[in-house]
């Protein structure tokens, strides 16, 4: 009869284990590059660690997995094994995505820098453009040659626009600025990335700037014994004594605030778009070679643009025929920002 | 005193060369348990976790048969001119051209119904991918030049024709600026086998894995083949006119890799786009390898080292295990498999020394 009683007891007390593990809430991240990057999926995966913080939720997350059919397969795998919220970080994760929501209504799917929904499917970005008009700022005011150079990963409107916020900062402070474009057609590739850096170098940039998950570049012009200007993350580690500042991320808020949404059910597939103010873009510490008056003007235009009272794509800007793209007191609107395909003047390089 | 001499086999091993083989994978294997031990992962539990991924349930099966397509298909290709001791590399080139040309039938005639459709876009597919393959074919025998060299710089350029089409007059206006091209009507998509998730392209596979033997067994060309490639001089000297050979064996080669990256365009992505390139045409030099260039084994082997692709990510997702992993595994299995090789061939012996 004893017996009985403690099977029952044990029988009962691992049902109610089974029963409380089945709440935990699991959340799924799918990264483009292997997180040790230290640039886009690392910043991600800070932010993933703020999520698993939280009480009543794991996480997991699968690495290095290229956009196309094998992100399908991922998605949908993560699907299969009931997480409850997916965050797929590239754009080449869209249609994919996309294809796994429909499949599985019952859980939420959340695509970083895309611009299609679905009912259950929201997409998030932020407003890195805004980090980058600032450390545009930094570069022109640190340029000798006015030669800025820029390593970047591929002609798409994201990676123009960055350019184009750049480009419009250093110029604000530095009439006389470049900003020199090469395509490295890679999102990580250290080697590439770095050698990319050095061929801007070979055409006399002082500063270097980039659009690339590794810290190549940083290195780069630490060993030319010039300044960087690093992106995603603080790259100082990298390159001490090149690294000015950088636009980076900060996922953590964000990620949280969406899982407590879908946990409290009241979650709804939207597109957002938030900027500085909400902290999801920051500009990294400025390193100690940047003089305390450039830091505090840039500041300055920080708080200005966080108030709301200073915004980035303002007219007249002009294209690089010197056609005006922006017209005099107007303000881009978010559609023409989201699909820009122009350079503007300064800018030295082709969009393709 | 003992010594240890090295002999080679008279009689090639026959049924043991299996187990030579399941050795060196079981030997690659316990290297990995030791790695994932190493690391603090449960390493029973790990190598567990990824055969559930590969293998342990129908959708992971079906998942690796969609990934074993492309590369079935490419190292089916590079089979060939290994055959003939042409080292073609350039796989990844005449795959991507594949889907180039694929994708250019689709865009211009997207009416066309599918039963003109499917075969126009593989005969398109196949002369781009057959001519990138004919080329450094044409520059080896006639300018000395080397296939290898050759055949792999090519890849580079095939690709940058990809990113000029995809980046410029294929762009889909409606992409916000994203390369990529608009997806293809439903007539340009090879579809899905019955309510599996497998596409029709597995049966491309098989029809096209018989015919290739077929092939190389019972015809006067493909006997040809194999005489030459196991010596050129004898070939030349028994008349056989290797040049053509070579042009040949590399226009079949491009060929295959060609329909791979229509499969690939059609049935996996529905569209044409940068990250088409994942890089099989480098996977398949390893695979033809791994199965000793024989039909057979290299579906067995495409299929295995696609299972090892899909289960890895079950043990990221499980175990956090790094992504990097699963190139360290294959490295392994590929390293003692090839060393395996050496057993097959060659025995040891050991001899006391009398004299």
């Amino acid at each position: 009869m004893r017996v009985i009683k403690i099977l029952l007891i044990a029988a009962l007390a691992v049902g109610f284990c089974t029963t409380a593990s089945a709440k935990e809430m699991k959340v799924g991240f799918v990264y483009v590059s292997p997180i040790g990057d230290a640039g886009w999926s690392y910043a991600h995966d800070v932010g993933r660690q703020a999520v698993e913080e939280l009480e009543g939720v794991t996480t997991s997350y699968v690495e290095a997995v290229p956009e196309g059919p094998d992100a399908e397969r991922v998605i949908q795998n993560m699907a299969r094994k009931d997480f409850d919220l997916i965050f797929a970080t590239s754009f080449g994760y869209m249609d994919p995505m996309l294809k796994v929501a429909k499949q599985f209504p019952e859980a939420v799917f959340m695509h970083c820098s895309g611009f299609k929904t679905a009912e259950n499917m929201g997409n998030y970005f932020g407003r890195m453009y805004q980090a980058r008009y600032l450390s545009g700022m930094v570069a022109g005011a640190m340029t000798k040659s006015n030669i800025i150079g820029y390593a970047a990963a591929f002609p798409i409107p994201e990676v123009i626009r960055g350019i184009n916020a750049f480009t419009l900062g250093a110029r604000a402070v530095n009439e006389e600025a470049t900003v020199r474009v090469v395509w490295t057609k890679t999102w990580y590739d250290p080697a590439t990335e770095k050698e990319a850096a050095k061929s801007l170098l070979d055409v006399g940039a002082d500063v270097i700037a980039q659009h690339q998950d590794s810290p190549g570049p940083q290195e780069a012009a630490q060993e030319k014994g010039v300044y960087s200007i690093g992106y995603n993350s603080d790259m100082s580690a990298f390159a001490p004594k090149a690294h000015l500042t950088a636009p980076v991320w900060n996922w953590g808020p964000y990620y949280t605030k969406v899982v407590n949404e879908v946990k409290n059910g009241t979650w709804e597939s939207e597109s957002v778009w938030p900027g500085m103010e909400t902290g999801i873009v920051d500009l990294a510490p400025f390193g100690s070679m940047v003089p305390k008056e450039i830091q505090e003007m840039v500041l300055a235009k920080k708080a200005e643009i966080v108030a709301g009272q200073a915004k980035v794509f303002v007219g007249p800007v002009l294209d690089q025929q010197g056609n005006v793209k922006i017209a005099e007191g107007s303000v881009a609107d978010d559609q023409s920002l989201l699909g820009m395909t122009w350079f503007v003047e300064g800018v030295t390089g082709t969009t393709e | 005193m003992l010594r240890l001499t090295i002999t080679k086999r008279q009689e090639p091993l026959g049924w043991s060369s299996c187990l030579v083989v399941f050795g060196a994978v079981a030997l690659s294997l316990f290297f990995s348990a030791l790695l994932l031990g190493l690391r603090g992962t449960p390493p029973l539990e790990g190598l567990i976790v990824l055969f559930q991924g590969a293998f342990g349930s129908r959708w992971a099966i079906e998942d690796c048969l969609i990934k074993t397509i492309p590369i079935f298909l490419c190292s089916l290709g590079v089979a060939i001119a290994f055959r003939l001791q042409i080292w073609n590399i350039g796989a990844e080139g005449q795959f991507c051209l594949g889907a180039v040309g694929a994708t250019w039938v689709a865009l211009s005639f997207p009416s066309l119904p599918f039963w003109l459709m499917l075969p126009l876009m593989i005969a398109m597919a196949t002369f781009a991918g057959g001519m990138w393959g004919l080329i450094p074919a044409v520059l080896r025998q006639k300018m000395r030049t080397n296939e290898i060299i050759v055949s792999l710089m090519m890849n580079y350029i095939a690709i940058l024709i990809l990113d000029y089409l995809v980046y410029g007059v294929w762009k889909d206006p409606t992409s916000f600026g994203f390369p990529m091209t608009q997806e293809f009507s439903d007539g340009a998509i090879v579809g899905k086998i019955g309510s599996t998730s497998v596409n029709w392209g597995l049966f491309h596979c098989i029809a096209l894995a018989v015919i290739f033997w077929v092939f190389l067994r019972f015809t006067k060309l493909g006997y040809e083949l194999k005489a030459s490639g196991d010596s050129v001089r004898a070939a030349r000297y028994a008349g056989i006119p290797y040049d053509r050979l070579v042009f040949l064996v590399m226009v079949l080669s491009g060929a295959l890799a060609g329909w791979a990256g229509f499969l690939e365009a059609s049935a996996t992505i529905n569209r044409l786009q940068p990250s088409i390139m994942v890089g099989y045409g480098y996977t398949a030099i390893v695979v033809a390898w791994l199965a000793s260039l024989n039909p057979l084994y290299i579906g067995i082997a495409s299929f295995l080292l696609a299972g090892l692709r899909v289960g890895v990510e079950n043990l990221q997702l499980d175990l956090q295990v790094p992504a990097a992993f699963g190139g360290i595994m294959e490295g392994l299995v590929l390293l003692t498999v090839l060393a395996g090789g050496f057993f097959i061939h060659y025995r040891f012996e050991l001899r006391g020394a009398k004299r």
